[in-house]
């Protein structure tokens, strides 16, 4: 007896040309249909050519990013040290703390300057935000989250409201009341909403709109009046971790950084990404114009720090040493744009001159990482905020 | 608070990697030649081999970076705190002393990186070892972690025993040298991936950072995510660059100018309140004071945001305007600025507000505007929404930044202020050091009462010289 398998042909109506066939069983999307001969193979083939779209499409843009590289080279004569080589070196720095603001219970993960160029907001990993007077170390106001992990806080210009949010996926803000008799939480008004974590925040230059950076890849701008939605931007590939607005005279951009590796520069205006920059190796933590706006500093996990220049269209500087290990988690200029003060995760801060690339100072201090730094809006001090629960004001 | 969620299984190297780095320091200290002078370490009876010492290891560390000693002993103190580098003779204590105490240097195969994260089971069994080997020698948050797991893996339980009760045998018939130091490797092991309660977990990270791998693949796969990087390289291919001398020199001279005007670089008068406890510098700096510095002054000639963006500044070249008779260009500006940063309710009153009062023919302050704009301006206030003055408003700001700007520089009016203005006497240095100056509170911003109406000619955000 010989042994043969016979095929078990099923006649019917195909479920896309419904003409009567022999059909075969098809996945499509893990949906399983029943397909003539026919139908199976032009799916075949379109399944190939999307795959091939696909391909085709990652190796034009792979091609292009190429050709603009070639591009911002071709301008590229001369580096930045070199034409420093003329400045005159800084003197030895002394920077000390001088002050050290104890209250959070738990990891300080983001504070900001008031206008005022005293007062500060920090929040912290068990959902407390504090408002100080930084000067005389006194508590103003706290304000406990329902949500763990406050990782975004900021100061309205006006001085009168704070805005911060988290894993909640919010950013809510909060006006400032002294009368004892009210909840300050029961004023509270939410404005942003993310699909993912808030990861920064920041007033633009009113305290009626906000700019929001979230886990969900995207930055968005909101009303706090209504929460309407008036922006958003997309075009990262991943966690959007940071943002800062741009100090110029027309005051439409501003430059975000995420896991991506990417810093990307947007037009709030239209919502689309105006340049974009790709050399960091890994999440980009922090991004901080330069006074002049012409430029940006980015730190990241890299253990680097780098300088896009904008107009130039490119990276201009590293910072970078090589008993640096750990990832930079926040920077901040100096008001003329001399210095750049870095926080890393090593628990130490680097002062970096930006001119000649060179690192000035190393400051100790802090016993677990630097997860913040901001300097004062004059330019007297600088604030760092870290794991080891406390802020630090240096000058 | 106890640690965030737990890192997610794979590629560590990837997410964290400073690791990656410590690991090639360490590797490079071990280099027969160029690396610590290894020694042989006697601990009470026995010799273990390949030691160095916590100062040999700072050394090291200072020549090869060429860091001071102190960078070098905190870079020592982070190697050892991440469990790379272990003392033989205090294993508990993860600390660098920059001394004669010995230390070894952690086998790979307990790299933080490399067994990572950190199994349950595990755990179990190492404390199941502890607690077999010497009865009570399991310290207290060891014995709570000890009872939890045993409640958490009672089923698996037999094997954690059997485990340990294995592994202790095998090392039984190790040489006493060899078990010391596995001992002490898988003691770091584990104080660097189960720290004791207070200790900080070096491990630790931001929560959300986990799913940063997920969704990058998730995102990259798509059409569009491409299609959107190939429009984006398309459209930046086209645009204008300058050459990199330009933009660098544009540097030096913003850092050169604005040097002397930085407080952390060149020290601000009379004293910097932070390091003087004196908060005068900010009394004279006041955002609404009458008599200005002469740095101050001085800053308005940087350039025209500059002068904006001090109240004093702006309310000096308003009156300068005023006397040009175009200081409606200003308030215009202000108006626009304040539609743009508005509350998006009030986006059509404003917008009808800043028509009548500055755009509509015959206009109580008609601004100028070409005609072109002006037409473009009117045709967009049918449906008007925040950014619909903005052609005007760069039209009025260059007029000013390119015309009126200048004239106020040359003008008597800034001469005199620049001439009167005065330098502040720096503060004499306390004769008691030690003795502090009581350090004045200031009236918080949100206590001072927030103008009722927002004029078209009011300040940025509607707000009058906040503090």
């Amino acid at each position: 007896m010989c042994d043969q398998t016979f095929l078990a042909n099923v006649f019917g109506s195909c479920d896309k040309c419904f003409k009567q066939r022999a059909l075969r069983p098809v996945f499509k999307k893990s949906q399983q249909l029943s397909y003539c001969s026919t139908c199976a193979e032009i799916m075949a083939t379109e399944a190939l050519h999307e795959n091939e779209t696909l391909a085709s499409l990652k190796s034009e843009a792979e091609s292009l990013k190429g050709k603009l590289e070639e591009e911002r080279a071709k301008l590229h004569d001369v580096e930045l040290h070199q034409v420093a080589e003329r400045v005159e070196a800084l003197g030895q720095f002394v920077m000390k703390t001088r002050r050290t603001l104890k209250g959070h219970g738990n990891k300080v993960l983001c504070m900001d300057w008031c206008k005022d160029k005293r007062r500060i907001v920090s929040s912290s990993q068990d959902g407390k935000v504090i408002v100080w007077d930084s000067f005389t170390t006194n508590k103003e106001h706290a304000v406990t989250m329902p949500c763990t992990w406050v990782m975004a806080c900021a100061y309205a210009p006006s001085g009168c409201a704070i805005a911060c949010g988290g894993l909640d996926n919010k950013c809510s803000v909060y006006p400032l009341t002294f009368d004892k008799n009210e909840n300050m939480a029961a004023k509270k008004k939410s404005v942003a909403m993310h699909t993912n974590y808030l990861s920064a925040c920041s007033f633009t230059n009113s305290d009626m709109q906000i700019l929001t950076a979230s886990g969900d890849g995207t930055c968005a701008l909101w009303d706090v009046e209504s929460g309407q939605l008036l922006q958003s931007f997309h075009g990262h590939g991943a966690d959007v971790l940071c943002l800062d607005l741009a100090p110029s005279e027309t005051g439409n951009t501003f430059v975000s950084g995420g896991c991506d590796k990417k810093a990307m520069v947007w037009d709030m205006r239209s919502g689309q990404c105006v340049q974009a920059f790709e050399t960091h190796e890994s999440d980009i933590n922090s991004v901080r114009y330069y006074p002049s706006g012409d430029a940006f500093a980015s730190g990241s996990d890299d253990a680097t720090c780098r300088l896009y220049d904008l107009r130039a269209d490119r990276e201009v500087a590293i910072y970078s040493k090589e008993s640096i290990i750990f990832g930079a988690s926040s920077v901040d200029f100096s008001l003329s744009g001399r210095l750049l003060f870095a926080g890393y995760n090593d628990y130490t801060i680097n002062v970096w001159d930006v001119l000649k690339g060179s690192r000035v100072s190393i400051l100790f201090g802090h016993e677990n990482r630097v997860s913040t730094l901001r300097v004062s809006p004059d330019g007297t001090a600088f604030c760092s905020g870290s794991w080891d629960h406390t802020l630090r004001v240096w000058a | 608070m106890a640690a965030g969620p737990a890192p997610p299984p794979g590629r560590p190297r990837a997410q964290m990697p400073h690791l990656r780095k410590m690991e090639r320091v360490v590797v490079s200290m071990q280099d027969p030649d160029q690396g610590v002078k290894m020694r042989s370490q006697r601990l009470l009876v026995t010799v273990i081999p390949h030691a160095v010492t916590g100062g040999d290891v700072v050394q090291w560390l200072t020549q090869k970076f060429c860091i001071s000693e102190e960078e070098a002993r905190h870079l020592g103190a982070v190697l050892v705190q991440h469990g790379y580098i272990y003392p033989l003779r205090d294993p508990r204590s993860l600390v660098l002393r920059p001394d004669e105490t010995p230390y070894r240097f952690q086998t790979p195969y307990f790299w933080t990186s490399t067994l990572w994260p950190a199994a349950e089971l595990d755990y179990a069994i190492y404390l199941a070892k502890k607690n077999i080997r010497k009865q009570g020698t399991l310290v207290d948050y060891e014995k709570e972690c000890y009872d939890r797991l045993h409640t958490k893996i009672n089923h698996a339980w037999d094997l954690v025993l059997m485990q340990a009760r294995e592994q202790l045998r095998a090392a039984k018939q190790r040489r006493k040298g060899d078990r010391l130091v596995i001992a002490c490797q898988e003691q770091t092991y584990w104080l660097v991936n189960r720290p004791p309660p207070g200790a900080p977990s070096v491990l630790e990270q931001s929560p959300g950072r986990g799913s940063c791998a997920a969704s990058r693949v998730h995102m990259t796969k798509r059409a569009d995510f491409y299609k959107q990087e190939i429009e984006y390289c398309r459209r930046a291919l086209g645009r204008t660059r300058v050459k990199s001398s330009v933009c660098l020199e544009a540097y030096l001279s913003f850092c050169g100018q604005r040097g002397p005007h930085d407080p952390l670089v060149s020290g601000c008068l009379p004293s910097n309140p932070w390091i003087s406890d004196d908060d005068a510098y900010w009394v004279m700096n006041a955002p609404t004071v009458v008599a200005p510095t002469k740095l101050r002054v001085e800053r308005w000639g940087f350039s025209f945001r500059e002068l904006l963006e001090d109240p004093v500044g702006r309310a000096h070249f308003m009156d300068f305007l005023g006397k040009e008779f175009s200081g409606e260009n200003l308030s215009f500006w202000e108006a626009c600025e304040e539609l743009r940063y508005g509350a998006q309710a009030q986006v059509p009153t404003l917008v009808d507000a800043v028509y009548q009062q500055f755009l509509a023919p015959g206009a109580a302050r008609w601004v100028n505007i070409d005609s072109r704009t002006m037409e473009r301006t009117l045709e967009g206030l049918r449906q008007p929404h925040r950014y619909i003055l903005d052609d005007a408003q760069l039209h009025i700001y260059m007029l000013m930044k390119k015309d009126s700007y200048p004239r106020f520089l040359k003008s008597d009016m800034y001469k005199g202020l620049l001439a009167e203005a005065g330098i502040p006497l720096e503060t004499k240095k306390r004769v008691f050091p030690f003795s502090r100056r009581p350090r004045h509170s200031s009236p918080s911003p949100a206590l001072l009462p927030t103008p009722v109406e927002p004029t078209a000619a009011g300040g940025p955000g509607g707000g009058d010289g906040v503090a």
